[in-house]
């Protein structure tokens, strides 16, 4: 079973494991996910390959604890063992020379464009890269997306880091000020939609990072399908990158909602049972 | 000549206890019944059963050795063909296969053979050691490694045979348990997870090494695996669901059958919070399609507090593909069939949740190429159910993942793997079959598929 070797605790609530994978750290690539099942009784969820390490056979997670599973999954230390591990699923993100590319990260979507902007700069790319996060305190990565990215530019609600302001307004300044070939958005929905809405009228390719719900992973349920081009796709196995610009992003949230109620006691429930575990 | 004597009934619990819990339903033959059964049997010298049945079991001997009443004989008889009695017993549509040639089928009713089947191996599971009896073959020179993908029936049945011919075999499975469609579609009322455990264990227990959470194509491809194995096997299923594409198939409360029988059979959603995978099952449910499929999702939603659930389905019951005895089942629990019904769109309750099902209603015209009568629409007859939950059964293709990611592996335009006769397909070494060659078919085809395969690849590398 997959052994966790690392664990840190990047921000409140944001946690990063390095497990022992070489299968999937193998084959992994820039936008793979994974599904994983951290203890028995846990829900199937799906978490981006934050980096792979072929040579160590590892491969890097970084979670944000929001519900039953993901707190579940904080839960487990150095040394334990991984029921289920299931990847790389997904379609790769697309790299190649495409000149400036934009990439944005919102809230734990920033550890979601790591990956990508590796890649992208490795094939020659400029890459812009504009993080952002509520304050100063969940703001991860700055220092690692820094070094791999051409610039780096910081945006945070309360101004506490970088511009005040959301990642948008880096975004409409920066199309202003020069050619941009391609943007790569990862985040919150409402995130993504509105930087779609910036770049639609300078018909800038757009492509966005899709989270709907998911259970197989591997194209058998259909829970995960979106609407894109007025298409119906399944986001395990056709995404989850997909053109913003086709993505209906009002279908998406609707379908994004239906657990709400019982995701809370979920979480109450494994709240009462980490505490029992712990004595 | 025996007297005519009638069939014997398989006790069964009464609907109304039933359909409140994942208990099983029929209740199995006593050992005298068993016997008065298996005394029906005239034992044909050319028996047609035999030619009904996709794998051949030598249906008169075991049955000859069960009027006997020497159960285990009829174990050991019936598992020379077939690996999985317990299964096939309870889920093949008999009525279609050996049954359906048994000869007094002509003057009056048939044979049980499947009852009798789930009899003895009921019997020898019951009566034996638990402590299973492993028959690991010596690896010899002789032995090559195999790699089957897929642990559903085909896979299981192909991986089994292939141990016992003495070769090392891993089967490769992307869900995180084993047993395919048995595991996460056929619920628990149906077919018990203890007996698809069993059986799972016991090819284990050839030797036979399963590694879960494997999801061929990615993790590795079909021409990486031939580089560490001899032969291949696709045993991958169709597990792609179909929807009719009609509006509102994306509103919250409509599930595919694989989604919803999947959070309840694998995710045990009903054990909701104890399993945190949630489901939500409305108080009016709808479920589209009439086969197997369709009586399942329709039968566990009644266990699972659905007030009233319909099932729609575009010709009549007569037609229905299901297996009769569950068509019975189902409306015997109190499914109400809404025959000659044709989804058109689901319509929403302002806030993303399906309220009604707006359907066309049909009726039954010429016959088709198939010879069925085919359903046309009565125009203007369009009629509303409103219901909170719909369920689209209306079948699976099969998997398109490892067919996308082996370009020199050849398909039908619908999906199908391509083989030959004895299950080749179009890359050396590589067999399929089971439902990724047949699209959604039955588990003792897909054994037949997994034997035969077997059988080649042992032939192939000898
Ligand atoms: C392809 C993909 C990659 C992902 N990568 C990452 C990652 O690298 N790091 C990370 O922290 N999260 C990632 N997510 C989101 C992650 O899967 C969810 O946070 C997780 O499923 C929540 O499970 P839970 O049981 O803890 O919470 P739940 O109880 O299921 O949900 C709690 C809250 O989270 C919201 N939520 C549920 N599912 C999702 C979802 N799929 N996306 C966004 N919000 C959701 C719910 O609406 C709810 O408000 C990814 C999702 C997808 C589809
Ligand atoms: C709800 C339901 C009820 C049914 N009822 C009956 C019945 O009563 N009687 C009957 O005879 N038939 C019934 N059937 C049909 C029967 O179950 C199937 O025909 C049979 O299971 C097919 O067997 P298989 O081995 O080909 O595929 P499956 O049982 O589908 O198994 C395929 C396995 O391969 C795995 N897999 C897929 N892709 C990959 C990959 N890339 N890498 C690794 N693993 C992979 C899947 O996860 C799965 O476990 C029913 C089907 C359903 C869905
Ligand atoms: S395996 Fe199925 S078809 Fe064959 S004899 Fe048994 S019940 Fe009949
Ligand atoms: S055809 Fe019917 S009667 Fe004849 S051997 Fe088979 S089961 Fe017995
Ligand atoms: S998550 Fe099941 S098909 Fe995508």
């Amino acid at each position: 079973m997959p052994k966790i070797l690392k664990k840190e605790k990047l921000a409140e609530n944001i946690s990063r494991i390095i497990v022992d994978a070489p299968h999937i750290a193998r084959v992994a690539k820039p936008g793979n996910f994974i599904v994983i099942i951290p203890t028995a009784n846990a829900e199937r969820i799906p978490l981006t390959i934050a980096d792979a390490d072929v040579e160590k056979g590892t491969i890097s997670i970084i979670f944000q604890v929001v519900g039953g599973t993901t707190r579940l999954l904080d839960s487990l230390k150095v040394g334990d063992e991984i029921p289920h591990l299931l990847g790389p699923l997904g379609t790769p993100s697309h790299i190649e020379k495409f000149g400036t590319v934009v990439v944005i990260g919102g809230g734990v979507g920033i550890a979601e464009i790591y990956p990508v902007v590796k890649a992208l700069k490795a094939v020659g790319n400029k890459v812009i890269t504009i993080i952002g996060a509520r304050c100063e305190n969940l703001l991860i990565y700055k220092k690692e997306l820094g070094e791999q990215s051409t610039k780096l530019r910081v945006t945070t609600d309360d101004g506490s880091c970088g511009r005040q302001g959301f990642v948008s307004d880096e975004l409409k300044d920066i199309i202003a000020a020069e050619k941009v070939d391609l943007v790569i958005a990862v985040g919150p929905v409402p995130m993504m939609r509105v930087c779609c809405e910036v770049t639609r009228p300078h018909k800038i390719k757009t492509v966005v990072s899709l989270n709907p719900i998911m259970l197989d992973a591997t194209g058998m349920c259909g829970v995960c399908r979106v609407t894109v081009g007025g298409q119906t796709k399944f986001a395990c196995v056709e995404g989850p990158e997909f053109d913003g610009h086709e993505v209906d992003f009002a279908d998406l949230v609707a379908r994004l909602k239906p657990y709400k109620d019982m995701e809370k006691k979920a979480l109450d429930h494994v709240c009462k049972l980490v505490e029992k575990l712990r004595g | 000549m025996a007297e005519k004597k009638l069939r014997q009934k398989m006790n069964e619990r009464a609907a109304s206890e039933r359909k409140k819990d994942f208990k099983e339903v029929p209740l199995g033959y006593t050992p005298e019944q068993a016997i008065a059964e298996a005394k029906r049997c005239i034992q044909c010298k050319k028996p047609l059963c035999v030619k009904g049945c996709p794998v051949e079991i030598n249906i008169p001997a075991f049955i000859k050795v069960i009027a006997e009443g020497s159960f285990d004989k009829a174990a050991k008889k019936i598992k020379e063909t077939n690996a999985l009695p317990a299964i096939c017993g309870r889920v093949c549509p008999q009525e279609e296969q050996c049954e359906r040639e048994c000869i007094l089928a002509v003057k009056g009713e048939p044979i049980a053979i499947g009852n009798l089947e789930r009899f003895v191996a009921d019997y020898e599971r019951e009566t034996s050691n638990p402590k299973l009896q492993t028959s690991k073959q010596p690896k010899t020179s002789k032995s090559k490694k195999i790699a089957v993908i897929g642990s559903g029936p085909a896979g299981l049945t192909c991986a089994g045979n292939l141990a016992r011919l003495g070769h090392q075999v891993t089967i490769f499975e992307s869900l995180h348990v084993t047993g395919g469609v048995l595991t996460y579609g056929i619920p628990e009322f149906r077919l018990p997870k203890a007996i698809v455990n069993l059986e799972v264990e016991y090819i284990k227990s050839l030797g036979v090494e399963v590694k879960t959470d494997m999801l061929i194509g990615n993790v590795f491809t079909i021409e990486e695996l031939l580089k560490d194995y001899q032969g291949v096997f696709i045993g991958s299923g169709a597990g792609l669901p179909k929807f009719m594409k009609i509006p509102g198939e994306n509103l919250d409360g409509v599930y595919s059958a694989n989604e919803y029988l999947f959070r309840i059979n694998m995710m045990k959603a009903w054990q909701f919070p104890e399993s945190l995978t949630p489901i939500k099952i409305g108080k009016r449910v709808a479920v589209v399609g009439g086969g197997n499929v369709a009586m399942d999702a329709a039968r566990v939603s009644l266990r699972l507090g659905a007030e009233e659930v319909f099932l729609i389905y575009r010709r009549t019951k007569d037609e229905m593909p299901a297996r009769k005895e569950e068509v019975h089942h189902a409306e015997d629990e109190g499914v109400v069939f809404k025959s000659l019904a044709l989804p058109l769109e689901y319509q929403e309750d302002g806030n993303g949740w399906v309220k009604l099902a707006r359907c066309q209603q049909m009726k039954l015209g010429e016959p088709d190429a198939s010879g069925r009568q085919r359903p046309v629409p009565i125009e203007r007859e369009i009629f509303d159910i409103p219901v909170d939950t719909v369920v689209c059964a209306i079948g699976n293709s099969p998997n398109p993942l490892v067919p996308q990611r082996t370009p020199n592996l050849k398909t039908e335009k619908w999906g199908g793997v391509i083989i030959t006769e004895d299950g080749a397909t179009s890359i050396a070494g590589v067999y399929a079959g089971g439902d990724i060659v047949r699209g959604a078919a039955t588990v003792i085809s897909a054994m037949g598929d997994g034997k035969r395969a077997a059988k080649a690849i042992h032939k192939l590398l000898a």
